[in-house]
């Protein structure tokens, strides 16, 4: 047992450092350390430089044109990604539907699909979430018809993150309404630009447009772009989710969280709050090594990743909670330009207020999306506990 | 970066697995309290033939080259087992101690037949007045002839019924609370001038009150130099600390898992309470806790051996404030899932608790390792980086005084 790092490893994580210093735009990682919100550009220039590197699709095997990095790669890649200030990867493409496809997929299917997620030209979004299916997801309703070489699709999916940015979407939709409800599920990938479908804006809370509902009216989606077999949707569903699962624990985005925390705050009273979280944050990176190593040894991310989802999101909360705190009155005034768009205006307060309280707001749906906190301990008793 | 267990690690973790199994099961626990000793000796020359008292010290030292992981491995395991034999005080303390500041002489007197299972050792540190100030000690020791004489009061002290020596920690200049002018000696347990008050502790083990009346020691049973102890001290008290966060997370598996197995079982309102949400839910949190602690304590195993003392001393301070906080939740939760039968001793479930509690005192509150480690001359740690270098300025953080 040894946390140190090898010669080799330290070399790599001085390449990616450097890769991230020369290719990352200034302005982008600017935006990392201020708090303002990243647009398209900033992704998209960021994903398609990591694409031409070979690095987006990071945690892929080779064999599917991933770099095929061990774990403590991965590891440092992410970590010294956050800490230079680079935008987190956009995980519906890489991380989600790309594993689905190459492991549920037709070789056809791989070929046409895999190189745009790798790439970065094509991004994605997740069709999962509907009105009427939140926590209980296979309560989902919107049908997909057989006719002919084609489905024919109705519904509605919500909460659909950068749906307003994504070229395609990959949705669960139901194809058997006799079936048990997890067994009539089909996994579908669909063209944003197919008639019928239909984006409109969520603002939230704090102002921000991430997220979207996606109406589905009579959009054709031909029969080749269904994942698996048909009514076998929930295990790319579930697949989906656990990688899922253990992406949103945020660990790297996190120690940035701390130390920015312990930069900006002058409050001493803070400080032992600040070094309980910051100890949190170390336990929960600890449990997650543990989990990847024995994911390298064989096996596969199980549902024990629940239980780093909900520690997560919560140190999420409480990182933003107490960066608020760290503020102070002068949380209080809303100054979306300076959160949402380019300007010269000084802010109001702190340079780092405007954010703050913004933040604290928009950090309270991490315990509610990727499945809530309630149904991750509804898993994790089911599946671990045996209860 | 490698976490798997060699193959030594994993016979090592199947043999503590199976001595806790074959001697610990609850009834005959209950019989080894009950003995004048409150431990079996046939259990702790066991514990030395199977090289126990000796993996973690260097070969020169007549141990088997082992580490705080070996440490971390069979401490787990006497976790589960709530094993009575005075493993922490004897071997990680006192042994380590002597191991670190020792002169070749001292190793040969002490170290070597306490790894042969003949010798045990207790370590003397707290006065009423400390708290969990190291440093907060006002036992005199004085220049006497060729020798010296100590005089002065320590409490509660593990194992000091059966230890062969004491190590005491004695003021042997400067003012109360600083850190400079403390001593290590060793002192033989029946010492002349030397008194007694045995007790057991909450958690069944045993201790003493020590009064020490003009006890006369030479000069070779000074334990490192004089007046300089205080750092030798410091660095012991953190790897026992790491022992202790190990040994709590075997308590803490267990009863989860006696916690878990009773509300499969027990039945009301026609189902096992484990159909309850509101059970599973807090049951979750057990199971996460404990995860949380088992990462923390691997993490300051894996720590304890950095030369830098910042680095040392936030990984146990960590982990202390870890298992305090997990082994309260996964405690409390077990008994009040026990219902009326966790607050009662025929159950494992409040031994356990017991420990746990106890263990959190012990060395340093959950509180106060976050204050420790929290002090503001420590900066954030980056695991994975070098830690920063140079001279170490931190301090025991001193209690406020009064």
């Amino acid at each position: 047992m040894d946390l140190a790092l090898k010669p080799e490893h330290k070399a790599f994580a001085d390449e990616v450092r450097a890769f991230a210093r020369a290719t990352l735009s200034p302005a982008t990682r600017a935006k990392s350390f201020s708090g303002k919100h990243y647009d398209r550009d900033d992704h998209m220039a960021w994903q398609q430089a990591l694409g031409s590197k070979g690095w987006l699709a990071y945690t892929w095997p080779k064999k599917y044109g991933g770099p095929g990095w061990d774990v403590t790669q991965r590891f440092l890649f992410e970590n010294v990604l956050a800490e230079e200030g680079a935008p987190r990867i956009i995980p519906f493409g890489p991380k989600m539907v790309g594993p689905v496809i190459y492991t549920f997929g037709s070789d056809e299917q791989k070929q046409r699909f895999l190189p745009g997620i790798r790439a970065s030209t094509v991004s994605w979004c997740q069709g999962y979430s509907e009105p009427g299916a939140g926590s209980d997801l296979a309560n989902l309703r919107t049908r997909a018809v057989r006719d002919g070489d084609h489905y024919v699709v109705n519904g509605q999916k919500t909460w659909t993150s950068y749906a307003h940015w994504a070229d395609w979407i990959f949705c669960l939709v139901r194809t058997d309404t006799e079936a048990k409800p997890q067994q009539g599920i089909s996994f579908l990938l669909i063209d944003m630009k197919t008639p019928g479908v239909t984006v409109r804006p969520i603002i939230m809370l704090d102002g921000a447009h991430a997220v979207n509902d996606v109406f589905l009216d009579n959009v054709r989606v031909p029969v080749a772009n269904r994942i698996g077999k048909e009514n076998e949707g929930w295990t790319c569903a579930k697949f989906l989710l656990a990688n899922e699962r253990l992406g949103i624990a945020e660990v790297p985005a996190s120690k940035r969280g701390v130390r920015s925390l312990r930069e900006l705050n002058d409050d001493p009273s803070l400080n032992e709050k600040i070094a309980d979280i910051d100890l949190q944050v170390q336990a929960l990176e600890m449990s997650e090594l543990r989990a990847l190593s024995t994911m390298a040894l064989g096996g596969a991310p199980g549902p024990e990743v629940s239980t780093l989802k909900v520690r997560g999101s919560e140190i999420q909360q409480r990182i933003a909670e107490l960066a608020m705190e760290a503020v102070g009155e002068y949380a209080a005034p809303y100054q979306p330009d300076l959160l949402f768009r380019d300007t010269n205006e000084t802010p109001v307060g702190p340079d780092h207020a405007p954010p703050a309280a913004p933040r604290y707001f928009n950090m309270r749906k991490t315990s509610i999306y990727g499945g809530s906190t309630e149904v991750q301990k509804n898993i994790v008793s089911k599946a671990i506990l045996g209860l | 970066m490698d976490l798997s267990l060699s193959d030594e690690q994993k016979q090592l973790q199947d043999a503590a697995e199976r001595f806790v199994r074959d001697k610990y099961t609850f009834e005959n626990r209950r019989k080894i309290v009950a003995t004048e000793k409150g431990f079996l000796p046939e259990n702790w020359a066991q514990m030395a033939e199977l090289g126990w008292l000796g993996m973690s010290f260097s070969e020169a030292d007549g141990g088997y080259g082992g580490g705080p992981i070996e440490t971390m491995i069979v401490m787990e395991q006497f976790g589960k087992g709530l094993v009575l034999e005075p493993f922490l005080p004897t071997v990680v303390l006192g042994g380590g101690m002597i191991a670190s500041a020792g002169t070749a002489a001292q190793k040969e007197a002490q170290l070597a037949p306490m790894i042969e299972g003949k010798k045990q050792l207790a370590f003397a540190w707290l006065e009423r007045q400390s708290r969990y100030n190291l440093a907060d000690v006002s036992l005199k020791a004085t220049k006497e002839g060729n020798g010296w004489s100590l005089s002065g009061h320590k409490g509660v002290v593990y194992n000091a019924p059966s230890a062969d020596t004491v190590i005491v920690l004695a003021r042997t200049s400067g003012g109360a609370r600083e850190e400079k002018g403390l001593t290590l000696f060793l002192v033989d347990g029946k010492a002349k001038g030397l008194t007694r008050r045995d007790y057991p502790t909450q958690d069944a083990l045993r201790a003493s009150e020590l009064t020490f009346d003009k006890v006369s020691v030479d000069t070779d049973a000074v334990l490192g130099t004089v007046d300089t102890a205080f750092p030798t001290v410091e660095e012991a008290v953190d790897r026992a600390i790491v022992a202790l966060c190990a040994e709590a997370t075997g308590c803490m598996d267990a009863i989860n898992a006696a916690t878990l197995e009773y509300i499969k079982t027990r039945k009301q309102f026609g189902v096992p309470i484990g159909k309850f949400q509101v059970l599973q839910h807090r049951m979750v949190d057990c199971f996460t806790n404990a995860q949380e602690a088992r990462s923390m304590t691997l993490m300051a195993s894996l720590k304890i051996d950095d030369k830098d003392a910042i680095v040392r001393r936030k990984a146990a301070s960590r982990a202390k404030v870890q298992i305090g906080k997990s082994g309260k939740f996964c405690g409390q939760s077990a008994v009040q899932m026990h219902g009326g039968m966790g607050v009662t001793d025929e159950l494992a479930v409040s031994h356990y608790f017991k420990r746990l509690t106890m263990i959190d005192l012990m060395f340093g509150n959950q509180q106060h390792h976050l204050t420790r480690y929290s002090a503001p001359c420590w900066t954030p740690s980056r695991s994975w980086r070098s830690p920063p270098s140079g001279p170490s300025a931190t301090k025991w953080p001193a209690r406020p005084s009064r």
